[in-house]
């Protein structure tokens, strides 16, 4: 490292990004880049960075839309629903089954998570509307996939454009029926990310499975006063399991599970727990504040990524229930102990010092770095795709150094970073994954856990040492310069 | 609890009675079938494998479920990459290229760059101009590409936006300080609510080659023209150039991204390889153009054909008969002998298929894609005595399902093959549990038919997520039909030891020699 400080080389970086812009750009992203403190009261937002902003075009944004929002991330985990990608083809089938929901059931019979069911618009459905053939498809699917517990209508682009009004049919077909169809207007033109998607789904979960009563099978629940629920939890690569069982063990009875592994039985059943545990605060806020006004359950966020983490929120939610569960709650804490040293004093020797620059979505960005930390790893730089102000607010409390922060990051800025900064680890997701390791980088996606997990809680962090120790570690980026190649060349 | 030296991710974890616990006591709180009833489920599951049920699926008018194709954009991407450093630029939603970018990079392992000018409600009302006013100056500027090949999402499509008029509004205003007079903005409409991914790659080619060509055409450049269309297989464009190259034959391979899905480590650039665009600028003076998929070029080739007049024509390099007509047709373009080389590559192969025919003699298969692999497959599965009872296409051509059926009616055992235009990957499982295959040959999504029926996969086709770097080999030519031979004969064999191998029971069969 040169003569200048980490938060030095974080702010030349960040001004030499922007002079690559034309100018109007150029004052767009400066707002949405900055450089965050520790300990800076100073800042409003981590890094004074605006965010949840329209994206400039022409840059190669790393953001989806409210139909990925909606579909890809709320409501399609659900599995016993049926869920309708309404429009034409592409959308269904770039978002299937690449998300690693998991969860239990059998595919195609009572379950049907990773199946991919399309309304296929062809030209005349864009001219005189599809309607009608939303209709035959609701009939269609209750024909053939009897067991779905009910149905939602995805809208793509065009819906809401050509005057469609999946509100009324759906609303129609469900009368005639009795079914739970729901339908959501996540058309991906709507807001500027993923965040609006979210947002309307959550909605629809109010008004259709809240307010509209839906039918469930088998007995409902007798609330007890250990009955929470997990909010925004997805289940990617099983993380809500591997939470799951740590709730259990200090005496809580875990009642629904939003929506990883999510029947709409449980969902519905929601309105009873005594307390909401919500983990992606960004996609399910919305949900559990309704909770709250509606129903007076309070809820609380926690980060069940490391030791450190994983620890706190254990006490804070033990401490809304009574002895018996915080007593038990410590015993927990006790008893994983010696296996979280054992893995830290494995891997943290291997790891040590290495720095780290992150990109992620909902919670990740500011939940991983106390993971990271606990290796002894350094995060000097993190950003959301599609947060709000409320975000980088609670980012404050997360880092542990300088670090650069950057909103909405598009490839050319990331990779900029990068070079100027020269982390050892890149955690970012698969469009990005390829960029840095042509580069020699080691890198680790953080949307899909790269194919491994769960990272959530005790048993997920030792898998996330050992994932990250493989990362950086591995003979093979040794292999890139080759042995007739001088010194200094490369 | 993890223990130390043996950290096991999910894949052993769930396994472990704690969380087997877990999982069973999740239970009581769902409401699908599988928790309340579970012999409910499995009747249900009994009944989709029926006639009656599949007799119910054929008749589905409205839904597709797990379908065989993907949108229109994809294609125009691809075709935007074959090009020397030509950023692909979509006009639409950005949500959309998200999509496209993970989807290419998830079967090629490799970057794919993209922008889009992220248009959003307000565009929707206004229209998108402002929006590529500013995407195509932004994109200019920082990413310098030599061209810009603009396509459109649904949502541009719907609201009607003029691409030509915005692009030239676009340089109007910057005033050729990103957007210099005469750089190439190149663009197509790709509605997607018409054809599939194949469509806007003939919509992108079209837009390429006509724009780019506009008062170019002068003098015959004596070269010959190859469009490899939509294609998923790295080593098959290398293939395909060899056999040109063993002719000697001067060539423009349009739209040729192989390099840019395949750049060695080291060093990242964002583009690499492509057909120059000064080339392609000449592509109007060949003399000839063949094009290696014609349900990808349908609109391409009739320009190509009709307005340009040039020979060619059409040439599906897959399977032994394709490579013999597509070494032919350079035969009698070139006016030269098939070299010895390409004699001897062909006589390897054909050595090969007559060492291993007898495991795919009579074995019966299903199998899906776009419409020119399937000819191309289906024929090289013919010339291995081989049945194809499944013939699957979600998204056939005009005349597709007549040219399939005749190649079909080839066979001895026609009257077993059926021919599915127009189908979806759920009516494939219906097909498969009523009247079932040895092998089925398509991409990842037959994973979950796997599954669910049994029959193994062979995975050739796109896209394919979950096996490593099969891209990288080629499918197309004479060493591309030896790593098919290989693929689909090694599979046989891997099957057969694995209905073999029960110790003391059937491992009389299980063979060190075969
Ligand atoms: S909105 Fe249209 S263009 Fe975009 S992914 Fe969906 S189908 Fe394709």
């Amino acid at each position: 490292m040169g003569p200048e400080s980490l938060e030095e080389r974080q702010k030349a970086a960040v001004e030499e990004v922007l002079k690559a812009y034309p100018e109007k750009a150029a004052k767009n992203r400066a707002k949405h880049l900055g450089v965050g403190g520790p300990e800076d009261e100073s800042q409003k937002t981590c890094g004074n960075v605006r965010s949840n902003k329209k994206t400039v075009p022409g840059v190669m944004s790393q953001r989806g839309c409210a139909y990925a929002g909606s579909k890809g991330v709320v409501w399609g985990p659900v599995k016993d629903m049926v869920h309708i990608s309404h429009g034409p083809i592409g959308c269904g089938q770039y978002s299937r089954a690449g998300r690693r929901n998991y969860y239990i059931g059998t595919t195609g019979v009572d379950t049907f998570v990773t199946m991919n069911f399309s309304s296929d618009f062809q030209e005349k459905d864009i001219v005189f509307g599809g309607d009608k053939k939303l209709t035959k498809c609701l009939e269609e699917i209750d024909a053939l996939f009897p067991l779905n517990n009910g149905i939602t209508v995805q809208s793509e682009c065009p819906i809401g454009l050509i005057g469609d009004d999946i509100n009324a049919t759906s609303k129609q077909y469900a009368k005639q029926t009795g079914q739970t169809i729901v339908p959501v207007n996540c058309e991906g033109f709507r807001g500027v990310s993923q965040s609006l998607g979210h947002h309307i789904a959550n909605d629809t979960v109010r008004d259709y499975v809240f307010d509209g009563a839906p039918k469930v099978l088998g007995e409902s629940i007798e609330p007890t006063e250990y009955d929470v629920a997990i909010i925004g939890d997805y289940n990617i690569g099983g993380d809500a399991w591997s939470s799951r069982i740590l709730l259990e063990e200090m005496g809580l009875r875990v009642v629904a599970q939003w929506s990883g592994d999510a029947t709409l039985k449980e969902m519905a059943q929601t309105t009873k727990v005594k307390l909401n545990l919500l983990h992606c605060y960004r996609s399910m806020n919305y949900i559990s504040r309704h909770m709250e006004k509606e129903y007076g359950i309070p809820w609380i966020e926690y980060n069940f990524f490391g030791p450190t983490q994983t620890i706190k929120s254990l006490r804070k939610i033990a401490a809304f229930f009574d002895e018996g569960v915080q007593a038990k709650c410590e015993e927990v804490i006790a008893k994983y102990q010696p296996m979280v040293d054992a893995v830290t004093n494995k891997y943290r020797p291997r790891l040590e010092g290495k720095q780290v620059m992150l990109f992620v979505g909902g919670l990740r960005p500011r939940h991983v770095i106390g993971a990271y930390e606990d290796l002894g790893m350094e995060v000097i730089g993190t950003g959301y795709e599609f947060a709000h102000d409320d975000d980088y607010k609670r980012t404050k409390d997360e880092i542990f150094r300088s670090t650069v922060i950057y909103d909405d990051v598009n490839e050319y800025e990331l990779e900029a970073f990068v070079k100027k900064l020269q982390p050892d680890l890149v955690a970012s997701g698969i469009k990005e994954k390829y960029v840095f390791q042509k580069m020699g980088l080691p890198y680790r996606q953080m949307h899909s856990w790269d194919y491994s997990g769960p990272y959530h809680g005790y048993d997920g962090f030792a898998i996330f040492a050992k994932d990250m120790d493989l990362a950086i570690n591995s003979p093979v980026w040794g292999h890139s310069k080759a042995p007739w190649e001088s010194e200094g060349e490369a | 609890m993890q223990e130390v030296e043996n950290i096991v991710n999910g894949q052993k974890l769930f396994l472990r009675e704690e969380y087997q616990e877990v999982l069973e006591n999740k239970k009581q709180f769902e409401g699908g079938m599988g928790a309340i009833n579970p012999e409910k489920v499995e009747e249900v599951a009994e009944w989709t494998k029926s006639w009656d049920y599949r007799e119910k699926n054929l008749a589905r008018e409205a839904i597709t479920v797990n379908p065989a194709k993907a949108c229109q954009p994809l294609g125009a991407v691809m075709v935007a990459l074959g090009f020397e450093n030509t950023m692909p630029y979509v006009h639409g939603s950005h949500g959309c290229v998200a999509y496209f970018r993970s989807y290419f990079t998830r079967h090629f392992k490799e970057p794919t760059p993209c922008v889009s000018d992220s248009m959003t409600e307000d565009a929707a009302v206004f229209g998108g101009l402002s929006n590529m006013k500013d995407g195509l100056k932004n994109c200019a500027a920082l990413y310098k590409p030599e061209m810009i090949a603009v396509s459109t999402t649904c949502m541009a499509e719907v609201i009607g936006d003029d691409l030509f008029a915005f692009a030239e509004a676009a340089k109007e205003e910057d005033g050729g300080e990103f957007l210099p007079e005469g750089y190439p903005i190149t663009y197509a409409h790709t509605p997607s609510f018409t054809g599939s991914h194949i469509t806007g790659y003939d919509n992108m080619m079209h837009g390429i080659m006509s724009q780019l060509t506009e008062g170019k055409k002068g003098e015959k450049n004596g070269k010959i023209n190859i469009i490899p269309g939509f294609e998923t297989y790295i080593g098959s464009i290398r293939s395909v150039k060899a056999i040109v190259e063993a002719f000697g034959a001067e060539y423009t391979m349009l739209g040729d991204h192989a390099d840019q899905w395949d750049m060695p480590a080291g060093d990242y650039k964002m583009f690499a390889g492509g057909t120059p665009i000064e080339a392609a600028k000449d592509c109007i003076n060949a003399e000839a153009t063949i094009s290696l998929q014609k349900y990808s070029t349908v609109k391409t080739m009739k320009m190509v054909q009709k307005r340009w007049k040039h020979a060619g024509g059409f040439s599906n390099p897959i399977g032994l008969k394709g490579t013999d007509e597509f070494v032919m047709k350079l035969a009698e373009l070139t006016g030269k002998e098939v070299p010895q080389k390409l004699k001897i590559e062909r006589g390897r192969l054909v050595d090969a298929m007559q060492d291993s025919y007898p495991y795919m003699h009579g074995k019966k298969f299903a199998i899906w894609g776009d419409p020119d692999f399937l000819i191309g497959m289906v024929s090289f599965l013919l010339e291995m005595g081989a049945e194809p009872t499944h013939v699957l296409c979600n998204n056939p051509g005009r005349g597709w399902e007549e040219e399939m059926r005749a190649l079909l009616d080839t066979s001895p055992a026609a009257a077993d093959c059926h021919v599915w235009a127009g189908k979806d990957l759920w009516h494939m499982r219906s097909l498969l549990f009523t009247q079932p295959v040895d092998f089925m040959i398509g991409n990842s999504y037959g994973k979950e038919l796997m599954r669910d029926t049994g029959t193994p996969l062979i995975y050739v086709g796109f896209p394919i997520f979950d096996r490593h770097h099969l891209h990288r080999y080629s499918i197309s030519g004479y060493d591309g039909g030896l790593n098919l031979l290989t693929w689909i004969t090694n599979k046989v064999l891997d099957q057969l030891d694995e209905e073999t191998k029960d110790i003391a029971s059937t491992d009389y069969f299980f063979d060190v020699v075969r």
